[in-house]
């Protein structure tokens, strides 16, 4: 029986009155790869943002490890959007991957010490980027500067990893990059993507939530039309190369072969 | 000029002036640059000719007003952008024209002749006082030493606000943190280069060294001489011609700006067409 890592039970977050999510209960088990899908504005990143406590929740509970957030911060690492980040920032790869290593509150005259360094390099080696290290992040590609976020949240030593749309905006290869990486980072720890791209969602990941402002499906990484138009309210929005009309099952064999 | 130099104390101030506005200016203004927080800047010391005007009303330093000012002012904006509700520009337009009519209000309340403003508005760097200095080194100080202490913590919450809180940094107490050093930086400029001019002694040195260095620290090492550039030869300028020197620190650090954005255009210009060659 394995440990639960995240416990969400019957959240609800409104702005103003509108209701982002609403009644949405499940648990992430330790070593779960989740994937949470779902249309635009369907709380996908309001649920990531609750996870972190950077939202607050109108009712309901979320636990990490038994804790709530604010006592157990170093817990989860997060890879945020790129989109929403300053790219022009005068500031080097190896210096954003080392601020995962500062302390909770402030700690003045902070030096980073080896074992800082140490660690950094090694997330950026991890993630295929030590070459870069002395890079400005203004030189990056959309890929590099992905990755190069994911080592940042692995500095942090987490035991949870949350991405936030991490293919979002790269090219293909660096897609395949990515997704191999978290296949090899999810031996050592809980993922939880939230993501649009379908295909690797049904490729990659060992549990599938689709959220619509409620939890529509949460179980198996196995899309049929009946939760997708009950996701999308119509199945054709789905299909990724806009083929209209054609179901999911025979979209996972396609993409088995490329 | 260099024997005025060490022949008239206000020359020395001036020029002891210009040097310490310049290391704020570098150091903040690279700060405001990067994190966008020029008009914000900008609201806070206009905010500050209210209390100018109440020092005066009142009988205290006018320049102490202006602190007290331009630090209400810093919390004040940055309470209201954080609780939300009402839009930042909309608040800092309000508060920077609130400032300037309390000024007004305050002078107008006055008993007998309005004192001459224009050194407060535009600046005198040769009417420095010791006093002035005294003042100036002491903000100075305080701003150097808190973004040196705190340097890591400044570059994660510059970079990424948002991880930042989330590693448990306290992004909040930065913030206002930051709004106060602002505030500190303009009274420091207030005497060299006025209220109204603040801008761009703030920003003109900073957006020139964006252009030669992509490192926090370096653009801030490169801002600083640039500043101290910019208002050493603006004082010559004035000193030599007769004009105000406010206006010449100013006039010349835009220009300077100016004329690098112009270069780097032209170099873009001759790259482009030379790849287009090949």
């Amino acid at each position: 029986m394995s440990q639960v890592a995240v416990k969400i039970e019957n959240l609800s977050v409104y702005y103003e009155q509108t209701p982002a999510i609403t009644g949405v209960c499940f648990d992430v088990e330790e070593g779960e790869y989740l994937g949470i899908i779902g249309p635009n504005g369907g709380g996908k990143t309001t649920l990531l943002k609750s996870i972190l406590g950077l939202i607050p929740i109108n009712s309901g509970s979320i636990e990490i490890y038994g804790k709530k957030i604010g006592k157990n911060r170093k817990v989860i690492g997060y890879v945020p959007q790129i989109a929403t980040m300053d790219k022009r920032f005068p500031i080097s790869v190896i210096e954003v991957v080392l601020t995962g290593r500062l302390n909770q509150g402030l700690s003045p005259f902070y030096r980073f010490s080896k074992q800082d360094k140490e660690i950094a390099f090694y997330a950026l080696e991890n993630v295929g980027l030590k070459h870069l290290a002395h890079r400005q992040i203004s030189e990056l590609s959309g890929g590099e500067f992905q990755r190069m976020l994911i080592a940042r949240a692995l500095t942090v030593n987490p035991k949870i990893l949350l991405l936030d749309e991490p293919t979002a905006s790269v090219d293909a290869v660096s897609r395949n990059q990515i997704y191999s990486l978290l296949g090899e980072l999810n031996k050592k720890m809980t993922i939880i993507l939230v993501t649009h791209d379908l295909l690797a969602v049904s490729s990659q990941v060992t549990k599938l939530a689709c959220l619509n402002e409620k939890l529509v499906y949460h179980g198996e990484p196995e899309l049929t039309e009946k939760i997708v138009t009950s996701l999308y309210g119509c199945p054709v929005d789905l299909i990724a190369h806009g083929v209209p009309h054609r179901v999911l099952k025979c979209h996972e064999e396609v993409n088995s072969f490329d | 000029m260099i024997d005025a130099i060490f022949k008239y104390q206000f020359l020395q101030n001036a020029l002891v002036a210009g040097f310490l506005a310049s290391i704020v200016c570098g150091i903040i203004g690279v700060i405001i640059v990067e994190k966008k927080l020029v008009m914000m800047s900008g609201g806070i010391a206009h905010t500050s000719y209210g209390g100018v005007g109440l020092g005066y009303l009142m009988g205290f330093e006018p320049i102490l007003g202006a602190f007290i000012f331009s630090v209400g002012a810093a919390l004040g904006i940055g309470f209201i952008k954080r609780k939300g509700g009402a839009r930042p520009d909309v608040v800092i337009g309000l508060f920077w024209s609130l400032g300037m009519a309390l000024g007004i209000l305050f002078i107008s309340l006055m008993k007998g002749y309005p004192p001459d403003l224009t050194s407060y508005l535009f600046g005198n760097i040769l009417s420095v006082t010791r006093s002035d200095i005294y003042l100036m080194l002491g903000l100075t100080i305080v701003v150097v030493f808190i973004i040196i202490i705190l340097f890591n913590a400044w570059k994660a919450y510059l970079f990424d606000e948002e991880f930042a809180s989330i590693i448990g940094i306290r992004t909040a107490f930065l913030e206002y943190l930051l709004l106060i050093l602002v505030a500190m930086t303009v009274v420091v400029l207030i005497r060299v280069v006025g209220i109204i001019l603040v801008l761009s002694l703030l920003t003109a040195p900073a957006a020139t060294a964006e252009k030669f260095s992509l490192k926090l620290k370096k653009r801030m090492i490169y801002a600083i001489f640039l500043g101290i550039l910019f208002c050493f030869v603006g004082l010559w300028i004035s000193y030599i011609t007769n004009i105000a020197s406010g206006a010449a620190i100013v006039i010349l650090s835009v220009l300077c700006y100016l004329l690098c954005y112009g270069v780097r255009w032209i170099d873009r210009i001759i790259k482009k067409s030379h790849i287009k060659n090949v």
